[in-house]
């Protein structure tokens, strides 16, 4: 699997997720600079998280309209794999490749904290390694991670079973208390109409080494080399 | 028209009045005047004070300074540069310092402590190193005092903002509250960095007719005059001073870091030098002073913000995320390719000259032209007149009363704004960032990988205010033993420390009485443990209307763990485990959390420090880790043995079966005393015999103190803890508090 890791400035778990990438896949992947306007083929692409351009805006609204998200988004439309963690979550709905917006946390706090995750589909090329309705642990690190989108656009995601992964309790309830930042139904991260962009607030790259404290995240990268060889 | 004679038309208007805002003394004026020749143009007037100024000349405390141990096979670079550095061998070194922000953050909070981060930042990635790691110690007023929610909240999201966007962890700290504090809170911010070893740079310019290249953010009117607020108590009008507190930009800061080491790696720079406090100004004379040359500076090439900024306002602006650099004449072009790549400012404002002179022009005049060495090496230096304080008398545990019971004690402690959960601070740093945090806050020290190898830096941060209050001598020496402890209980061995000494007004013989005990307390603990300070700040005058705070000299500390030596957490991780304490037990309840809480005062001495347990004691740990003896393993420190047990408990989820206190002292005393040099490990029964054995070779007392299991501390005479309730003690008090205006 080849992978590009696009760089903002600002992002900065752009090597987190490289390192994670490189462990799955034995090699590194590409590191792309915003203002270029050209990504070596690829077979995924990857936002990192982190604070593009200060997100001094809305969050991830200015890389949103960087040099190469028109690049980005002609090859998410074309089928390549976009996945964006955090930041790039934000930089993906910002770009309209993904429905909704991060809004701030309704604690209005920077929440830095695993969270568990429950897995609400594993027959996406980034869930095949997890069981159906699993339990994962992911470190969230964000202040504008709360999931909105209006009702129609819930439903449509809701019945087209377009939620990637709900914040639960540890044992799956999906519940207020497990809900670290007043998402709507819980949603952590959501897919495109084709399954093949993801977005999430939480960060699987950081917990994809056993002496981090756990490898639930390892899991998504190993899904991913699998599906995309 | 020349230099000396624009200077001599300017220097008409200096007053008294204007030489007092300056903070000058009358005796430094004329020091002022002859070092300069003739009488001083406000901008030179300017000049003068902020590198006269305390914060930046370190003019009552140099001569003390000087007694605290800088070498050890491990320094690559001790005081005088921006931050330490000592090696971790294969070729790779740690940078770090820490610094205070005291007193803009008590005025804006926010603010003031997120340009705290991004300073000491800027200190460490100007030596050419890659942050990886923050940390801060934090001293607040009482709870109940009207501003201390308000400081709290801001201090702390001011902190996290600038950290959690540059994408560096901020990994632990500590945090006091104490009445004391009121009206001078402390934020100190330290930072660890990472370098390859033969790629250090340093402030020292040396050679002639070199570009002096000024980059990163554009120069406004923020901060003028910062260092000297910091070189002045408050008062009444303090608040006043807001439009001296310099504004943060975290995200220019990311490109400036990322712009500099991209730099660093070519073969271009000569000198770099941040511009922190008193900005250009201190920035060029250390680099120039220091490289033994002169430079020129031409203020209209300086990128500004504001428009009409004359050349007083530029000279001692604080804007942030500013950087100076000599570079290469022949690096012009490259150092400005990666600096517009960034979008960053870049603009050649001077060269260096072979006057020894600081020459600024501006607007075709000579605005400045001072002989380096009057701002820099002749500035003043007093030796300030001191008393000592009379060593308080030891407290008779007897006299202390006892608790109903030991467990509701504990229960109260554990709650209190001294030792409850900090949870709520730390969860608004993003302390996970760069994937390299192996253990997070929460335990003794914060570990972080050495990026890409088996190697791991403990970091921790620690003073004991009141112990200080009490006994600036014993108190310091504390402050470096528990720091020595903390690191020693993850398994690591400790390499250097660097200092924060906060203290009042140094013109009061009892403060610096404070300080210079402070001083050789610290000195005596970093040599007998081998724990030299590689760098440091001086923070004075951290008093309002004549009340200061307790001597509060900070220490954060690093050390290593080696390549695939263990590491140790204190979370109790299997039932069946033995709890051993290691330290001897004298029952010293004087200055102790317990005594506070039963007589809501703290007296007599604080517990004595005895370094040569202390280094035995380590040693012993961190040997028993190595040979995985132990399973988990804890310090004891504020709020004695029971406290201690309670946090391992605590964190593994996990009960202990606790023996009955020995009957050679009060329980309360063996409970809850603080003695120092001790430590609980948790370890299989079948290690139990290794242990005694080594620490007999060691000289350290033994005793079994418990067994874990179950899910509630138990004690005989004492109706069982059940761990739920203990936690909701411990976790509650903080949230609640912050939540509850």
């Amino acid at each position: 699997m080849r992978a590009s890791v696009i760089v903002f400035p600002g992002s900065n778990c752009d090597r987190d997720a490289a390192v994670a990438l490189e462990a799955a896949t034995g090699r590194p992947p590409a590191m792309v600079w915003h203002g270029d306007s050209v990504i070596p083929q690829s077979d995924l692409i990857v936002l990192p998280g982190g604070f593009s351009y200060g997100d001094y805006l809305r969050s991830g609204a200015m890389a949103a309209h960087s040099p190469v998200m028109r690049e980005v988004a002609a090859r998410a439309r074309a089928g390549t794999p976009v996945l964006g963690i955090c930041n790039g979550f934000q930089v993906l709905t910002e770009a309209g490749l993904l429905p909704g917006v991060l809004m701030r946390n309704s604690t209005l706090k920077f929440i830095c904290k695993d969270v568990y995750l429950r897995v609400e589909r594993n027959d996406s090329i980034y869930t095949r390694h997890y069981e159906q309705g699993a339990v994962v642990r992911f470190p969230i690190a964000h202040k504008d991670g709360s999931y909105f989108a209006d009702e129609e656009t819930l439903a449509r995601l809701e019945g087209e079973g377009l939620v990637a992964f709900r914040y639960s309790g540890p044992q799956g309830e999906i519940t207020d208390e497990a809900n670290p930042n007043g998402s709507r139904n819980n949603i952590a991260g959501v897919y495109n109409e084709t399954g093949t962009v993801l977005g999430l607030m939480p960060h699987p790259e950081r917990l994809a080494d056993a002496t981090l404290g756990g490898t639930d995240g390892a899991k998504m990268f190993a899904s991913l080399v699998e599906a995309l060889h | 028209m020349s230099g000396a004679a624009r200077a001599a038309k300017g220097a008409q208007g200096i007053t008294e009045a204007i030489i007092a805002e300056h903070g000058l003394s009358p005796e430094e004026y004329k020091l002022l005047l002859e070092g300069l020749g003739r009488e001083p143009s406000l901008t030179e007037l300017g000049i003068f004070s902020v590198m006269w100024s305390e914060h930046c000349s370190y003019k009552s405390s140099k001569v003390w300074l000087k007694k605290l141990p800088t070498t050890g096979p491990q320094v690559i670079q001790g005081p005088g540069e921006n931050a330490g550095v000592v090696s971790l061998g294969d070729g790779q070194a740690a940078v770090f310092k820490m610094e205070s922000h005291n007193h803009p953050s008590y005025i804006e909070p926010y603010q003031g402590a997120a340009t705290g981060v991004g300073g000491i930042m800027r200190d460490v990635f100007t030596m050419g190193a890659r942050p990886i790691a923050n940390m801060n110690a934090l001293r607040f007023g009482a709870p109940d005092h009207p501003k201390t929610r308000h400081l709290v909240a801001g201090v702390v999201s001011g902190i996290g903002d600038y950290g959690n966007c540059m994408g560096v962890p901020t990994v632990g700290g500590e945090t006091n509250f104490d009445a004391r504090y009121n009206d001078n809170i402390l934020v100190n911010a330290m930072c660890v960095g990472l370098v390859d070893a033969n790629r250090i740079f340093k402030s020292a310019a040396r050679g002639v007719g070199l570009p002096v290249v000024y980059v990163g953010s554009k120069t406004g009117r923020d901060g003028i005059h910062g260092a000297t607020m910091a070189s002045a108590e408050f008062d009444e009008a303090s608040e006043e001073k807001r439009p001296t507190v310099q504004v943060g930009d975290p995200f220019t800061e990311k490109l400036l870091l990322e712009a500099c080491l991209e730099l660093m790696a070519e073969d271009a720079i000569v000198a770099i030098q941040d511009m922190g406090a008193a900005g250009l100004t201190s920035s060029s004379v250390e680099m120039a002073d220091k490289g033994g040359v002169g430079i020129e500076l031409e203020l209209d090439r300086v990128p500004t913000r504001e428009e009409g900024m004359t050349a007083y306002e530029m000279m001692l602006s604080e804007s942030q995320e500013r950087m100076l650099m000599v570079i290469k004449p022949e690096a012009e072009r490259t150092a400005e390719r990666v600096f517009k790549k960034w979008g960053l400012d870049f603009a050649v404002i001077g060269y260096t000259t072979d006057t020894g002179r600081l020459v600024v022009r501006h607007r075709g005049m000579v605005e400045a032209d001072i002989p380096l060495g009057a701002l820099a090496h002749q500035a003043p230096v007093y030796e300030r007149p001191w008393t000592a304080k009379p060593a308080p008398a030891a407290v008779d545990p007897r006299e202390v009363p006892a608790p109903n019971s030991v467990f509701q004690a504990l229960q109260a402690l554990i709650a209190c704004p001294a030792l409850c959960s900090r949870r709520w601070i730390w969860e608004q740093y993003d302390h996970m960032v760069m994937a390299d945090t192996v253990q997070r806050p929460g335990g003794d020290a914060a570990v972080v990988r050495v990026h890409g190898t088996g190697k791991s830096l403990a970091i921790s941060c620690d003073v004991t205010p009141r112990y200080c209050a009490a006994d600036p001598r014993e108190g310091a020496k504390q402050a470096v033993a528990e720091c020595f402890r903390n690191l020693s209980a993850v398994g690591a061995d400790p390499l250097a420390i660097t200092d924060c000494m906060n203290f009042g007004n140094p013109e009061r013989p009892e403060i610096m009485g404070e300080f210079a005990e402070a001083v050789e307390g610290m000195a005596d603990a970093c040599s007998v443990l081998a724990f030299p300070v590689v760098s440091g700040n001086v923070s004075l005058y951290n008093e309002t209307n004549g009340v200061a705070i307790p001597p509060t000299p900070a220490v954060g500390g690093v050390g290593l763990i080696p390549d695939g030596a263990p590491m140790a957490r204190l979370a109790l991780p299997r039932d069946g485990d033995i709890l051993l304490l290691l330290g001897a037990e004298a029952g010293h309840l004087g200055q102790s959390l317990y005594q506070e809480m039963m007589t809501g005062r703290t007296e007599g001495a604080p517990p004595p420090v005895d370094l040569v347990q202390e280094k035995a004691a380590g040693e012993l740990v961190r040997d028993l880790i190595r040979l995985g003896a132990v399973s988990a393993v804890h310090d004891v420190s504020d709020g004695g043995l029971l406290v201690a047990i309670a946090e391992m408990a605590l964190a593994g989820g996990r009960g202990v079966g606790l023996e009955p206190a020995p009957d050679n002292l009060p329980a309360h005393a063996i409970w809850f005393g603080e003695d120092q040099a001790r430590y609980v490990v948790a370890a299989a029964p079948d290690k139990a015999d290794a242990i005694h054995k080594a620490a007999a070779l060691a000289k350290v007392p033994v005793r079994l103190i418990g067994r874990v299991g179950g899910d509630a501390l138990t004690l005989p005479g004492e109706a069982p803890l059940p761990l739920a309730a203990l936690k909701a003690a411990h976790e509650d008090w903080l949230p609640h508090f912050m939540s509850h205006g």
